[in-house]
């Protein structure tokens, strides 16, 4: 057949073509497999050691192990600040396609607020590739079952365990032992960054921002081999954290309980100071809040609510704020009187009512005028001064020493200066004197003034801090301590640190301390009310402090002034007499009078003296 | 017609000699054992890959025995049969490939599935096979090497589906398409003139390509090819992890179920398209040149059975099969290692997955049906 043969032609040479095509191909593949065996020689061999070492990286991270943070413990061991276990939410970004899906998906899971928001973009910045980011610091059981749930379907998320800061007694011990919270971006620059690597939480306030270092502890590191989901493998080596050192305060729990519970709702500071050594045994402002609420992120709702209130829940009242101390500086001013020799325990004022300065008209009201109508008594002296808190005496008293000598002689018992209480946020108060106002006002000091100042009025301002350390220098006939809250840190007991001893002759100190009894004991003191079936002795000296200018003939009266008006009421004390064991100051801020601070004060030390206790306590000192 | 006259010839001849098993089955032992041993050094990288986990092995082992069930049903068929049937497979195919944009399935913003009831699957997996077929029977019908006229007509029949495949959009899938086609052209003796024009023209188009066809992610694939460290932790990071765990294999590689990057999870896709990292790092450069050698005896295996076909179809059709296997191990390879942008090709008959082991063995049996025609007398 023609077409046959032509067939067998064409196929001869087709196969002669496509057999030249294929060595043609051939030749190429060799040369691509060429190709493919020297990139991979050129990797497997010529960058071994640098993928080697890559690979290595990869596997092995260095992670941080944050130390616990210290507990912090009242002087029986009790725990007011400790860590619980819980669960946080965090993410590995280099694992996330798209991070902000991811986080519209976790907020249909878990609540995420701004805070949780801002902080996650913060701390963002500042990761470690491959590390995990927290997004929100503390997971409840639902979210944690929720996310729980999906967690297979939010590639790069992971929970982590870790311990949380807790304050098991609320709004108990806020304003002493403070709070930590969230680190933030001021606070970042400072710290060393090393040390708080895997750390998310610091002291903000009071003794855990005071003792941060001590309680921080020191930061442990382990090689760890991890997968790409930054799940923990296995681990290589590990340096073991050091863990922050607990603190034992010289604060006692029930003291502070029976404090805070004693002034009910009544707002203002109660202070009680350990007159041995200066340890602060309690101290309370009132009202607090919950700690809780800032360690993981307080809500705008709920800070508001703290910040806006007229009650100042934020204001530590007893260290921060400032009031006339009134006439709980009278048995120091009468101590000062007798050591200048202005007086004498014997020497007597005559009493109207009133007081007037030689060649001014103005009269200077003693606060029993406007209710007896007269004086205390024709003539008073020094121990019925301090007993009923007489005003006249002291105009007299105080005129004499002029407001400098007033004020020098004040200076030792704390006043117009930081005690150096270890918590923040201190205030110093005022302690006028003519080079006070001169540099402060540019102004010249008035005769007029120095009366004022004679009862603790006018510009001076005291801390209830400051009158409880007074207060103790009184108890202990001149010496003096820096009022101190920590006991122990660690195993290492805190020294209690002496002041320069008021000097005063034990004659002196018996007088104003006599009088200071009578306030209490004597049916005419001030305090007179919490006398009764007192089975320890007390000296303690009232005060009311003007929170208004009363009118030169104005009368204060109660029911129609604003409740923000009325007067502060204070009340120092401490007991026993002999023996002392207990420095009180209590404030009653708008209490109208001292009457609204002694029965405090008279629970407190009940509490502290007579209290199941205080069987058992004994000073390691 | 030629052609079938010579194979009835034939037949009768072969009637009276004796057979083999393996000739009684059409099988190609030369062929058939180095595919074996690959699947089966497949498996054992993929028991590592999965994390020893023998549901994964299991099912790929599943899909072999289809796949070499597959190879087998397809070499027993005459290879006049291919040929009569390749223009209606094109066909078939591309009727499927034009309804995927109407009924298809997407997945991941493209669509390139077909649903059949349970089964989902992809015409342009089809058309890995039904190209060749349709152009290696264009060549049959017209003599070689090809005059300008069959040539436009060849390169029609290459561009139709390559363009279907391109609109799904799937780039990578319709370059390995063409590439079959433009094969078996190349096989038929296309002149070298035609080539360097093409190449000169391919090029030429690079620039005006990357301006207005491609896509951004095409675009970003290829940036990152040049420049992986420029985006570690997004595109840049699966080139980075291969590498790293390639680079690290070095010669002897660090034990097999030993390899750090795949088992700790840094290595992507490491069952499917990048288990060849997992290799790599497990069994090092040795192991990488074993792999190489294997295929390259599939290779010289599939190009002696092109010389040795009875028809110029058989012929045509053995060497693009053989070549677009290659191409595949080219790109794999390749792309994992960084020297190629990266597209969604498995590794041949080692990479996990169905549906590109069945396509694979079906090329191979109608290599093992062409291997297996009776022998020509020359009259």
């Amino acid at each position: 057949m023609a077409s046959s043969r032509t067939a067998l032609r064409d196929t001869g040479r087709e196969a002669a073509i496509n057999a030249g095509r294929v060595a043609v191909a051939l030749f190429l593949v060799v040369i691509a497999l060429g190709v493919l065996s020297y990139r991979y020689y050129s990797l497997q061999i010529v960058e071994y050691e640098r993928f080697l070492t890559q690979s290595d990286r990869n596997r092995v991270r260095l992670e941080a192990i944050p130390p616990k943070r210290g507990l912090i413990l009242d002087r029986q061991g009790r725990l007011l600040a400790t860590n619980i276990p819980s669960h946080r939410l965090s993410i590995v970004i280099e694992r996330v396609s798209d991070l902000d899906a991811l986080i519209k998906d976790l907020g249909a899971l878990v609540e995420l607020d701004e805070n949780d928001l801002d902080s996650f973009n913060e701390r963002r910045n500042r990761r470690r590739p491959y590390a995990t980011v927290p997004l929100k610091l503390q997971l409840n059981d639902h979210e944690m079952a929720r996310v729980g749930v999906n967690l297979h379907q939010l590639p790069g998320v992971a929970i982590e365990a870790q311990l949380t800061r807790h304050y098991p007694h609320g709004d108990l011990l806020s304003h002493v032992v403070g709070y930590v919270g969230r680190i933030n971006e001021s606070e970042a620059s400072q710290i060393d960054e090393q040390s708080y690597r895997g750390t998310l939480h610091i002291g903000k306030v009071g003794v855990e921002k005071r003792y941060e270092s001590v309680l921080h502890g020191k930061v442990g590191y382990q090689n760890i081999e991890a997968n790409a989901h930054g799940r923990v493998l296995r681990v290589l080596d590990e340096e073991s954290p050091s863990d922050g050192a607990d603190l034992q305060l010289h604060l006692d729990l029930d003291l502070q309980r029976a404090a805070y519970d004693a002034l009910g709702d009544q707002r203002g500071a109660v202070v009680a100071i350990d007159p041995s050594n200066g340890g602060i045994l309690a101290l309370v402002s009132n009202p607090s809040f919950d700690g809780n609420l800032f360690v993981n992120g307080i809500s705008s709702k709920d800070y508001s609510a703290l910040r806006d209130s007229t009650d100042t829940p934020l204001l530590n009242r007893a260290v921060q704020g400032q009031y006339p101390p009134g006439s709980t500086v009278k048995p120091m001013i009468g101590l000062a009187g007798l050591e200048l020799g202005l007086v004498t325990p014997d020497t007597t004022v005559a009493d109207p009512g009133w007081y007037q300065l030689p060649g001014d008209s103005r009269r200077y009201r003693d606060w029993i005028l406007r209710i007896r109508g007269t004086g205390h008594a024709p003539n008073v002296d020094l121990r019925m001064a301090i007993a009923e808190s007489c005003d006249v005496y002291y105009y007299d008293l105080a005129r004499r020493m002029g407001i400098d000598d007033l004020a020098s002689s004040l200076e030792p018992y704390g006043f117009g200066v930081r005690s150096g209480l270890d918590i923040t946020s201190e205030q110093p108060g005022i302690l006028p004197s003519t080079r006070w106002k001169r540099s402060r006002f540019d102004k010249p000091w008035y005769p007029g003034e120095t009366l004022s100042a004679g009862i603790g009025q006018g510009y001076m301002l005291a801390t209830p801090l400051q009158l409880a350390q007074a207060t103790m220098v009184m108890a202990n006939r001149g010496d003096s301590f820096v009022p101190s809250i920590v006991r122990r840190i660690g195993d290492l007991p805190v020294e209690g640190v002496s002041r320069p001893k008021v000097m005063a002759s034990d004659d002196h100190w018996s007088a104003v301390i006599a009088g200071m009894m009578d306030v209490v004991h004597d049916r005419r003191g001030t305090a007179a009310a919490i006398g009764r079936n007192l089975p320890y002795t007390v000296a303690g000296k009232t005060g009311t402090s003007q929170v208004i200018g009363i009118a030169q003939d104005g009368v204060y009266d109660e029911d129609e002034i604003d409740e923000r008006h009325r007067n502060h009421g204070w009340f120092i004390a401490f007991a026993p007499v002999d023996q002392p064991r207990i420095a009180v100051a209590v404030l009653a801020e708008n209490g109208g009078g001292s009457s609204a601070a002694y029965p405090v004060a008279r629970k407190v030390m009940d509490a502290w003296l007579l209290g199941a206790s205080n069987a058992e306590e004994s000073d390691d000192g | 017609m030629a052609d079938y006259e010579r194979v009835l010839h034939d037949s009768h001849r072969d009637l009276a000699r004796g057979k083999t098993f393996a000739e009684r089955l059409h099988l190609d032992l030369m062929l058939l054992l180095p595919l074996l041993i690959l699947m089966v050094g497949g498996l054992v990288v993929l028991y590592s890959a999965s994390s020893a986990d023998w549901g994964t092995v299991g099912r790929q082992g599943r899909n072999q025995m289809v796949a070499l069930v597959a190879m087998l049903v397809v070499a027993q068929f005459r290879v006049e049969t291919y040929r009569r049937w390749a223009p209606i497979i094109y066909f078939l195919g591309l009727g499927l490939l034009v309804a995927v944009p109407l009924v298809g399935v997407g997945a991941k913003g493209a669509q390139r599935w077909l649903s059949l009831g349970v089964v989902r699957f992809q015409p342009s997996e089809l058309m890995k096979l039904a190209m060749p077929l349709m152009v290696a029977w264009w060549y049959s019908r017209y003599s070689i090497p090809p005059r300008p006229l069959p040539l436009l007509g060849s390169l029609l029949v290459v561009v139709l589906p390559a363009a279907l495949i391109v609109i799904q959009p799937d780039l990578g899938t319709s370059l390995l398409v063409a590439a079959s086609g433009l094969f078996v052209i190349f096989m038929a003796g296309v002149s070298w003139l035609y080539i360097a024009a093409a190449v000169v023209l391919f090029v030429a188009s690079v620039w005006p390509a990357w301006l207005f066809l491609m896509k951004d992610y095409q675009k970003q694939r290829v940036l990152t090819l040049l420049d992986p460290e420029s985006d570690k932790l997004g595109a840049g990071w699966n080139i980075i992890q291969s590498k790293t765990a390639i680079g690290s294999g070095g010669w002897q590689g660090k034990g097999w179920l030993s390899g750090t990057q795949s088992h700790l999870d840094f290595l992507p896709e490491s069952q499917t398209d990048f288990i060849i990292a997992v290799l790599a790092e497990e069994f090092g450069l040795r192991g990488v040149l074993i792999l190489l050698a294997l295929y390259l005896l599939v290779i010289v295996r599939g190009f002696w059975i092109s010389i040795n076909a009875q028809s110029s179809f058989g012929r045509l059709l053995a060497s693009a099969i053989t070549l677009t296997f290659f191409v595949y191990v080219f790109v794999n390879m390749g792309m994992v290692a960084g020297i190629l942008p990266v597209v969604g090709v498995p590794l041949p008959l080692v990479s996990f997955g169905g549906t590109s082991m069945v396509t694979l063995m079906l090329g191979f049996g109608i290599l093992m049906a062409i291997s297996t025609e009776k022998r020509v007398i020359k009259s």
